[in-house]
C-alpha cells in the first residue's frame, strides 16, 4: 500500500474533492465540532440530566400536586407531570437547538473564524452548513434521549411511543435552529441574540401549550398557537408519550410536515446567507 | 513573456542575496516554463460601486517568491482572495493551478496553503489538534495527518507546545503554527497575507527564516506585505499596488535602480529649520524628497551629497546616509509613505 503511494505523485495522496457537496466533505465539518465538544463533554452531559430533572420535580411534582388537586377537566385525567413532561421535552430541545446556531456559529464566522479556515481548504459553505446542521442534531439527539430516559424514570410517560418522541423533539429543535443559523450569519456581533432570546424564544417557550393546554389561552389567542413551531412540536411529542397518537393521525402528519418545511426554508436559507458572509471575508 | 523576462533576470542581478537551491521554473531548462502557476490579466474585483482591484495583470511562475507591496487599502487581500477561490472574480481572466476558480475552487485549494491576514486558529483545541482537523478537511487519512502533524510542529519549532490550548500562545506561535496549518496538505503554492504584520523583530526574522527554507524547498510563495524589509528578504520578485492597479513590477533589485538610486543622504533638522530652506537644496542630489520631518536626498554618492550640503552652510541637525529601500521605491511612485 505504501509502495503504490510511494511510487504515485506526492499530491495524489489526498483525495481529488468533489465539487459539490458530498458525505465526505460534509462529514469533516461534523468531526472538527465533535472534537471541539469531547472537551465540554462531562459538563455538558451533567447538564442534559439537571435539566429534566429538576424541572419534572418543581413543575411536575411541586406545582403538578396543587393542579391534579383541581380535577381540571382540561388534563382529561391525566396528571399534570405527564401532560407536562413532553411539552418540556420539546422545549428543552427547542431551546437547545436555537442556542446551538446562535453562539457557536457566530464563533466560527466572527470571532475565531474556524468556518472560514475551513473555506481555505476544499470544505464548501454548503458542507459548512450541512456539517453544522447534522452536528446539532446529533447534540439535540442526546440531549432528547437523556430527558426522554429521565421522564421514563419520573414514570411520566404513558406510551413506548415515547421513543419516537425524542426525533420528533430534534425536528422541533431543527426547526428553530436552521432559521436561526440564516440569521447568525448574517449577524457580526451577539447583540440582537438577546432580543431574539427574550422576544421570541422565550415567549414561546411559555405560550406553545408547553406548561399549559392552548385551550386554556383566550379563544382568539388558540390560532395563533398554531403559528408557533414549538406547538406542532410539544403536541406531536404529547400525542406519543400518551398514546393518543392513533386518534388523530392527520394532526400528527401536519405537525410533523410543518417542521419538516421549517426546516427545509432554514436550511435553504442559511445556505445563502452563510455562503455570502464566507464570501464577504 | 515579459514577465518570464523579469523572473529570468531578476534572479541575475542580485548577488548580494544567497540564491534559492530550486531555481524558478523558467530557468529549468526548456519545456519547464510551459505554464505559469497564476495567470491574470485585467483581473478586477468590485464591491458595489467600490473597485477594490482594478483590472491588474500578473503571473506567477513556479518555485518563485513572488510579492504583493502596498499600502492598508491597495487591493492587497482582495487578489489573494480571489486567487485562494474565496471571493469571485468580478472582470477579467484568473487561472490557478491551470484551473478556473470560478468553477474549480474546491480542486484549487485542495493544493493551496493558505496563510490568512487574522489567524483563524481554533482555540478551543489544542495545537496540535487544529493541525490533526486541517489535515482532515483535506480528506488525509488520521495516521498521514497525524505523521504531518508532528513533522510541521519541529519544522515552525512548536513540538513542545502540541498538548497546549491555542489561546495562551504568542502572536508569533500563532502564525508559525498558521503557517504549519497552511502546509499540512503539502501545496503547490502558498499564499500568505501579511505573514508578520504586528509580530515582533525577532519572531519576525524567525518566521522569515522557516519562509525562505520553504523557498529553498521549492515551494512557491505569494505573500503580501506593507513592509519593504520583507519584500527585500523574501520575494523574488514583486509588483507595487497603490490605489487598486499595480504600478511597477520587477526584482526588489531591479526596481530600486529603475525608480531610486543607490544611497539616500536624509537630513533631519531641528524644528521650523526646514521651511526656512526653500531652495537651497537644488542641484544637491539627483531627486529631493522634502517629507514634513526630514529631508531625502537621492544621489548614487551619499556621503558626497553630505560634504556638498555641508559646504553650502546646511548644518541638518542628523544625517543619515543609507541604501535606497522599495521605501524609497514607493515614495517616488505614489508621493506616499508605505505605513503612514
Amino acid at each position: 500500500m505504501s509502495a503504490i503511494a510511494g511510487a504515485r505523485d506526492r499530491r495524489t495522496t489526498a483525495p481529488l474533492p468533489p465539487l459539490g457537496s458530498s458525505w465526505s466533505t460534509v462529514r469533516r465539518v461534523v468531526e472538527h465540532r465533535a472534537l471541539q465538544y469531547r472537551r465540554t463533554f462531562r459538563a455538558s452531559i451533567f447538564g442534559s440530566f439537571g435539566i429534566p430533572v429538576l424541572f419534572l420535580t418543581a413543575m411536575g411534582f411541586g406545582l403538578g400536586g396543587y393542579v391534579d388537586r383541581s380535577q381540571d377537566a382540561v388534563l382529561h385525567g391525566l396528571t399534570y407531570l405527564q401532560f407536562l413532561a413532553p411539552g418540556l421535552l420539546a422545549a428543552t430541545v427547542m431551546q437547545t437547538g436555537s442556542f446551538e446556531a446562535s453562539f457557536p456559529i457566530l464563533g466560527g464566522l466572527q470571532w475565531n473564524k474556524v468556518f472560514h479556515a475551513m473555506f481555505a481548504t476544499p470544505i464548501q459553505p454548503s458542507d459548512i452548513v450541512f456539517g453544522n446542521v447534522i452536528w446539532i442534531a446529533l447534540r439535540l439527539a442526546l440531549v432528547g434521549a437523556v430527558f426522554a430516559f429521565v421522564i421514563v424514570l419520573f414514570g411520566a410517560s404513558r406510551s413506548a411511543l415515547v421513543v419516537l418522541a425524542v426525533p420528533c423533539a430534534v425536528l422541533t429543535g431543527l426547526a428553530f435552529a436552521t432559521p436561526m443559523m440564516a440569521f447568525t450569519a448574517t449577524q457580526r456581533t451577539p447583540d440582537r441574540f438577546a432580543t431574539l432570546f427574550r422576544f421570541g424564544v422565550t415567549p414561546l417557550f411559555l405560550f406553545s401549550g408547553t406548561f399549559f393546554p392552548i385551550e386554556s389561552l383566550p379563544s382568539f389567542l388558540q390560532p395563533v398557537a398554531w403559528l408557533s413551531p414549538l406547538w406542532h412540536g410539544v403536541d406531536l411529542c404529547r400525542q406519543l408519550m400518551l398514546g393518543t397518537v392513533g386518534d388523530t393521525p392527520l394532526l400528527a402528519v401536519i405537525h410533523a410536515l410543518v417542521l419538516i418545511t421549517i426546516t427545509v426554508i432554514g436550511v435553504a436559507v442559511a445556505m445563502r446567507t452563510v455562503e455570502a458572509r464566507l464570501v464577504k471575508g | 513573456m515579459s514577465e518570464t523576462n523579469v523572473a529570468a533576470s531578476g534572479a541575475s542581478v542580485e548577488p548580494s542575496q544567497p540564491r534559492p537551491t530550486a531555481e524558478p521554473a523558467a530557468r529549468r531548462g526548456p519545456g519547464a516554463d510551459a505554464a505559469p502557476l497564476i495567470h491574470a490579466r485585467k483581473l478586477t474585483k468590485r464591491f458595489g460601486e467600490f473597485t477594490a482591484v482594478d483590472g491588474v495583470d500578473f503571473d506567477v511562475q513556479p518555485g518563485e517568491a513572488f510579492g504583493f507591496l502596498g499600502p492598508n487599502g491597495a487591493g492587497k487581500t482582495s487578489t489573494m482572495r480571489m486567487i485562494g477561490c474565496t471571493s469571485p472574480i468580478s472582470d477579467g481572466e484568473l487561472s490557478v493551478l491551470d484551473m478556473n476558480p470560478r468553477r474549480d475552487g474546491p480542486r484549487i485549494r485542495a493544493r493551496l496553503g493558505v496563510v490568512p491576514q487574522h489567524d483563524t486558529l481554533d482555540n478551543e483545541l489544542t495545537v496540535r489538534e487544529n493541525l490533526l482537523i486541517y489535515g482532515r478537511y483535506f480528506g488525509l487519512p488520521r495516521e498521514e495527518c497525524a505523521r504531518r502533524a508532528d513533522e510541521l510542529l519541529d519544522f515552525v519549532q512548536l513540538s513542545d507546545r502540541g498538548k497546549d490550548l491555542v489561546e495562551p500562545l504568542s502572536g508569533g506561535m500563532k502564525r508559525r503554527l498558521t503557517i504549519a496549518r497552511s502546509l499540512i496538505n503539502e501545496p503547490d503554492l502558498m499564499l500568505l497575507d501579511e505573514p508578520t504584520t504586528g509580530l515582533d523583530p525577532q519572531a519576525r526574522h524567525l518566521l522569515w527564516d522557516r519562509l525562505y527554507r520553504l523557498k529553498q524547498r521549492g515551494v512557491t510563495l505569494v505573500l503580501t506585505t506593507h513592509y519593504m524589509d520583507e519584500a527585500e528578504q523574501l520575494c523574488d520578485r514583486l509588483v507595487v499596488m497603490d490605489k487598486a492597479k499595480i504600478v511597477a513590477e520587477g526584482s526588489p533589485r531591479q526596481l530600486i535602480e529603475r525608480y531610486s538610486t543607490k544611497e539616500v543622504a536624509e537630513f533631519r533638522f531641528a524644528p521650523g529649520i526646514q521651511e526656512t530652506l526653500d531652495g537651497q537644496f537644488d542641484g544637491l542630489a539627483e531627486r529631493i524628497e522634502r517629507l514634513p520631518d526630514r529631508v531625502l536626498l537621492y544621489a548614487d554618492d551619499g556621503e558626497d551629497v553630505v560634504a556638498s550640503a555641508r559646504s553650502r552652510g546646511l548644518h541638518p541637525e542628523t544625517v543619515l546616509v543609507r541604501r535606497s529601500t522599495l521605501e524609497d521605491v514607493f515614495l517616488r511612485l505614489t508621493g506616499r509613505s508605505l505605513i503612514e
